[in-house]
């Protein structure tokens, strides 16, 4: 029963991974590059939750809508300011943009609500559900992100392969040259590939601190690097990937904490990361690099 | 008037004229070879007409419309479509998915309706589905609808990329070596292909090609480049017999 717990306080950790690992993925995907800043974008959703909860007494669910509106505008200017007066510059200009505007995220915040950390309250109530006369006892914020993200990546997976802005995502990151003689704009695609992932690391943000209540401008960093070692455990660029490393990556990480050490359990986590890079680099759903010789 | 008018267009790479002071007029319906050694700047060519280049001097219209220097997207509204010489299908989608592609900017609903499902979503998911199998039967591919396009043999990819540029409504076809890595049979039926495209959807074609059992048998008239400018420009069957132009192939 204990092995049954730790499970699925996993897959409710790993959902969370799973969200965040989305974005990365689909960035990466379309735009061919890591927005390390992804993680961000989550430590400012719960921000932004946090002061309508807490400053404007607004109802939890308008906090959460309040919160993503703010992250997808946040994640669309990103793009817009940051990265895409460098589209035709080197990976590596890119990558150090995106940590630049990573540390930036971090320090206005430090800047604007103080380097100390909050205590974030649970928008989803505080309430356990017991089975079997008490040995499996589940949180409802575990119950709230399993079904949040379950209902999120179907909806996702729908979006992505029968709409046409999803097929016309889809085609701009095999071939954005032959997707703009399609008349695909690949501008605007791109825009909409930052909004949807900044808005799921908005809930993400929601879900993660409803159940991890500590709240610093820190707070998005772990998790944002942990949901990279998701996407690429299950190959980064795939959707489905992204899904599957990140829930799987979730139940690794509890089941260390659980039977190994509480200590080590980011230490694997990341070894796991190691061993990918090592045995396949292209994750498990990732597709084959093709050589040509 | 001609649909397409080309003026002295050119581009220069750095310092290389890779083309020079090309013209061409070509009228509705008419079927036009653009032919020259390797290197002699027919993609790039293509490239400027499909707004990947912009040109550094001349201009071009479509039907009266200036389009030099405008962007891909722009163009392709406009009603340029073209193939590749190497196949540059959406390989990891179905094949209708790739022709649904091409239908992009003729079929309208936006993304708030598409992640809401509104009514609006579904019947014009409903009308693309429709048209794209109508012109995957055009090209006998109905039966590969769901299949990837990277599974399909190579001389179905070639008439997949035809059917994904004529769903995007064009006037002027661009196909760039569309018989390239073919045998004389997938020849012979590629030609038969072309021809039933220019009647039956009364389209205008260009076409780049070295096969030129395929250039005679199908073009009217042809122009022949080398060195980013034109050697010679006529009928294709006087053009082909022109000395200089035989030199330019084969040598002295």
């Amino acid at each position: 029963m204990e092995f049954l717990s730790a499970i699925i306080a996993g897959i409710s950790l790993g959902s969370i991974y799973a969200l965040i690992a989305l974005g990365y993925t689909m960035v990466y995907g379309i735009a061919k590059m890591l927005n390390f800043a992804h993680g961000d974008v989550i430590m400012v959703g719960a921000f932004m939750m946090f002061i309508a909860l807490t400053k404007m007494g607004l109802h939890p669910i308008l906090c959460i809508i309040f919160g993503t509106v703010i992250c997808t505008i946040l994640g669309v200017v990103i793009e817009k300011l940051a990265y895409k007066p460098l589209r035709k510059a080197t990976s590596l200009a890119v990558l150090i943009t995106a940590i630049g505007v990573s540390y930036f995220l971090q320090n206005s915040a430090q800047l604007i609500f103080g380097a100390g950390s909050k205590t974030f309250t649970s928008l989803f109530g505080s309430g356990n559900i017991s089975l079997f006369d008490g040995q499996i006892i589940i949180s409802h914020n575990t119950i709230v992100t399993i079904c949040v993200s379950v209902i999120i990546m179907i909806g996702l997976t729908l979006f992505i392969n029968k709409t046409k802005t999803g097929r016309a995502m889809l085609a701009v990151s095999e071939d954005k040259g032959a997707a703009q003689l399609m008349g695909i704009n690949v501008n605007k695609t791109i825009s909409i590939t930052f909004a949807i992932g900044s808005a799921l690391a908005a809930i993400a943000g929601a879900l993660l601190c409803s159940s991890y209540p500590i709240l610093s401008p820190t707070t998005g960093a772990m998790p944002g690097i942990k949901a990279f070692t998701a996407a690429v455990l299950g190959g980064i660029g795939s959707i489905p990937g992204a899904m599957i490393g990140g829930i799987l990556l979730g139940v690794i990480e509890n089941i260390s904490k659980v039977y190994i050490s509480t200590q080590l359990s980011d230490a694997i986590v990341f070894g796991i990361l190691i061993i990918i890079l090592l045995v396949k680099p292209t994750g498990i759903l990732g597709k084959k690099m093709n050589e040509k010789v | 008037m001609a649909l397409l008018e080309v003026k002295n267009l050119g581009i220069v790479f750095g310092g290389l004229h890779a083309v020079e002071g090309f013209n061409l007029t070509l009228e509705k319906g008419s079927l036009y070879g653009l032919i020259g050694p390797n290197g002699a700047g027919k993609t790039t060519i293509f490239n400027l007409l499909t707004g990947v280049y912009k040109p550094t001097s001349g201009t071009f219209t479509l039907d009266g419309v200036k389009l030099a220097g405008k962007n891909p997207v722009e163009i392709s509204k406009a009603g340029i479509a073209r193939t590749f010489q190497n196949i540059r299908l959406f390989k990891n989608l179905s094949v209708l998915d790739n022709v649904k592609l091409g239908l992009h900017n003729q079929m309208k609903y936006s993304t708030a309706e598409g992640i809401l499902r509104l009514p609006r979503f579904f019947s014009t998911e409903k009308k693309m589905n429709e048209k794209a199998m109508e012109l995957l039967k055009v090209f006998d591919l109905e039966n590969e609808a769901t299949t990837l396009a990277d599974n399909l043999p190579y001389g179905k990819q070639r008439k997949l990329e035809i059917a994904r540029a004529l769903a995007t409504n064009p006037k002027l076809l661009l196909l760039d070596e569309p018989a390239a890595g073919m045998n004389p049979s997938e020849t012979q039926e590629l030609m038969d292909t072309i021809r039933f495209v220019r009647d039956e959807f009364d389209m205008t074609i260009l076409l780049i090609e070295h096969d030129m059992k395929l250039v005679s048998g199908i073009c009217e008239e042809v122009t022949v480049l080398n060195f980013g400018q034109e050697l010679a420009q006529g009928k294709t069957s006087d053009v082909l017999n022109n000395p200089e132009v035989i030199k330019a192939y084969l040598g002295d």
